[in-house]
């Protein structure tokens, strides 16, 4: 039986911002030995598309005046880009990426549209049950 | 730390959290049992993350020490 806690991750946002603090989290948990469910879902999903993660610059709506700046920011103190964070916390730990069936569905997406961390197309239910137990979160 | 060999040296100064946790971890897992690592993080963060890490992953802790603008943390791989 598994017997390690669960940490998953609702990820519905698509912005860089949010999208950094997901990856971050996810390898915070992973290093600690959680095992880590994400279910991507609408924007969350689109940023899984293959190779848009490299031209995907949006940015929360809320700090839009800090997206300019705060990408500059980054890119001087060479902060790795967040699908690399996710795929190091994916070889450190046990990390499991979903996509949203209905997500798929609805914008007519196809596993092989996604990039090659997203290991299974699962439906809602299906993810409150891997949730169960453990600490989830929504971002 | 004297009197300590250290078999490796990380030098994870610049980068962010969690990356200089991130280094050490990578490192434990392809060191030996009885490796002593060493990693110097600016980040302030590794100062209760890698202590935390260590103590989950039951390896040990030998110490820590201040360095230049940053801190240098001792493990020892012990399983």
């Amino acid at each position: 039986m598994d017997t390690n806690e669960k940490f998953s991750i609702v990820l519905f946002s698509g912005t860089v911002d949010k999208l950094m603090a997901a990856a971050t989290m996810t390898t915070g948990a992973a290093a600690m030995g959680k095992d880590v469910t994400i279910f991507l879902t609408f924007w969350g999903l689109l940023a899984f598309r293959k190779d848009d993660w490299k031209s995907n610059h949006r940015f929360s709506k809320d700090f839009e005046d800090y997206a300019g700046p705060a990408m500059e920011m980054m890119a001087a103190k060479n902060v790795p880009p967040w699908m690399t964070t996710l795929e190091s916390a994916m070889e450190l730990g046990n990390v499991t990426i979903k996509a949203c069936s209905q997500t798929m569905e609805l914008f007519n997406i196809k596993a092989s549209d996604l990039e090659p961390v997203v290991s299974e197309i699962s439906g809602v239910a299906t993810f409150v049950e891997d949730c169960e137990g453990g600490t989830t979160l929504f971002i | 730390m004297e009197g300590i060999t250290i078999t490796r040296e990380i030098d994870a100064l610049g980068s962010f959290c969690p990356g200089p946790l991130m280094e050490l971890i990578r490192s434990v897992k392809l060191a030996q049992v009885g490796d002593v690592i060493a990693v110097l993080s600016g980040d302030q963060g590794s100062m209760k993350d890698i202590p935390a890490w260590v103590n989950k992953a039951q390896q040990e802790f030998v110490g820590m020490e201040p360095a230049a603008s940053a801190t240098r943390f001792i493990i020892r791989k012990i399983r």
